[in-house]
């Protein structure tokens, strides 16, 4: 099966100091690809460069491919609005757009263009029941975001960025700040997403890793040590570096 | 000395200095209430200067005052919060090199040439203030509204402007007070030492009370004190009442980014 996102030897850094080495990875469509490991691994740079947000950064250098169904995100004239439209992101921080819910979950086809309060209303609906928020917020939907608790917050975040029918959703510790029983929700919501989404998480903790993995990929000080299928990465690794981060003696 | 002793030491110099600061201001705003309300009347407000501005009214200075502060206000906020945009959103940090042209304008001693003139003494402050609003707001937003699909223009436009707005209005008000008090830029730019009528074009001169007050308390002879006091009270007035309309857009803004 091709993968949804190929990633080629892959080098980032910044202002001259390395955050990825070299890493050759791909990332399967309609399914859970988890890339976990200590911080500072390069996770989160990885995952923003999926959707071109580290353009955003000054200062960095980068060497390799990108592919998203085979074109080169990076290649001269890419359209980088429309490919961050098609390829979603959900911060580890749950940060509410000033302004009501449904202001927040509407904010991006806003901008894409889409006026049709028919088509608005259905995404709205659609993406927060996707994101397990719907009946929690259905009778509020034009009151401030920021009244919502955290957990709310978040999943508002993750159904801002479905509102968009993207075609991937990367998610960075969504769900660090959040209680056991968001957390669960979240998780529950990324089962449902998998059917139709390519979802690459980085999880916060390595439970959560083994929880939802269908692919793991484990990363250490800017190198890719070893992926594969998500069972057999957390029962039998082949590295000695991912064993003792997988069963708790360093991390 | 245990702490607490020490704190209310400290609190009693904060208030001495608070004291030091305001109590000018209270009594040279007292001063000209006191001396300066009985000349106030509906005629004074309303009507024409008569008998060299010893008697009648300074209408013509009102509205010259209101319309030079408007006409700054025209220019200064786009151009100061357009110019504060630039700088704090699309500036890189390198060094940069701007060439200003100034542009001589054929506009002669008018209202234009004042509120021009007025605007770029504005500008400054608003740029200056706008722009520490607009850095304040935190990267995060506009790496959200990136993430959505916004273009650079789009987040600021719906996110970082709104959030930094009561800020910029701040700095607003600040310049704009500032030049509706202004003497020496209008006078060789706008202001009429006598022109008994309202303007009638935005290339036409206009008294203005600031200079009104110069030329009642400097150049003529014999003028009643009581005109004076009241002069320089309406002037008091006209400001603090554009900083009172200004405080309550800013509240509105500050209510609306609730988050």
């Amino acid at each position: 099966m091709t993968p949804k996102i190929r990633i080629e030897d892959v080098s980032y850094a910044y202002d001259g100091a390395p955050a990825l080495q070299n890493i050759t990875l791909d990332v399967p469509k309609e399914a859970i690809s988890v890339w976990f490991g200590p911080a500072g691994g390069g996770k989160t740079t990885l995952l923003r460069l999926i959707n071109r947000l580290n353009d955003l950064v000054e200062g960095t250098q980068m060497s390799g491919r990108i592919l998203l169904d085979g074109r080169d995100i990076y290649a001269s004239g890419t359209d980088v609005p429309s490919l961050r439209r098609r390829v979603g992101m959900v911060f580890a921080l749950p940060l509410p757009l000033p302004g009501t819910v449904q202001e927040n979950v509407l904010y991006g086809p806003k901008l894409a263009g889409e006026r049709d309060p028919t088509r608005l209303r259905q995404a709205l609906e659609r993406s927060l029941r996707q994101a397990a928020l719907w009946d929690e917020v259905k009778d509020r939907l034009d009151s401030p975001a920021s009244r919502l608790s955290g957990g709310q917050q978040q999943r508002l975040c993750i159904a801002r960025s479905l509102a968009l029918e993207p075609e991937v959703l990367l998610l960075d510790e969504p769900t660090s700040g959040l209680d056991p029983i968001s957390t669960a929700k979240v998780e529950e919501s990324l089962f449902q997403l998998k059917q139709e989404y390519t979802v690459v998480i980085v999880p916060h903790s390595v439970q959560q890793a083994a929880r939802v993995a269908d692919y793991a990929a484990f990363f250490l000080m800017g190198e890719l040590v070893e992926h594969g299928i998500g069972s057999n990465i957390f029962t039998a690794p082949r590295d000695g570096r991912t064993e003792d981060y997988v069963t708790g003696r360093f991390g | 000395m245990n702490r607490f002793a020490i704190q209310r030491i400290g609190f009693a110099v904060l208030a001495l200095a608070a004291l030091v600061v305001v109590s000018p201001i209270v009594l040279v705003i007292a001063t000209i209430v006191v001396r300066g309300i009985s000349a106030i009347n509906w005629e004074f407000l309303t009507a024409i200067p008569r008998e060299g501005m010893k008697a009648g009214g300074i209408f013509p200075a009102i509205v010259g005052t209101v319309i030079l502060t408007l006409g700054t206000a025209l220019v200064a906020i786009p151009v100061g919060v357009g110019g504060a945009v630039y700088l704090a959103e699309y500036a890189r940090d390198t060094a940069f090199t701007r060439a200003i042209r100034l542009l001589f304008l054929q506009l002669g001693t008018s209202i234009v040439a004042g509120s021009l003139t007025l605007a770029i003494m504005t500008l400054p402050v608003v740029i200056s203030t706008a722009e520490e609003a607009l850095r304040a707001v935190p990267t995060e937003f506009r790496t959200v509204s990136a993430s959505v699909g916004g273009t650079q223009w789009q987040g600021i436009w719906h996110v970082v402007l709104p959030q930094a707005m009561p800020g910029i209005i701040t700095g607003i008000i600040l310049g704009l007070l500032r030049a509706a008090g202004e003497t020496a830029p209008i006078l060789f730019t706008v202001a009429a030492f006598y022109l008994p009528r309202i303007p009638r074009s935005a290339f036409d001169q206009t008294m203005a009370l600031p200079y009104h007050l110069y030329v009642i308390s400097t150049q003529v002879p014999g003028m009643p004190e009581q005109i004076q006091y009241g002069t320089a009270l309406v002037l008091l007035a006209v400001t603090l009442s554009m900083n009172g309309v200004a405080t309550a857009i800013r509240s509105v803004f500050r209510r609306r980014r609730e988050w």
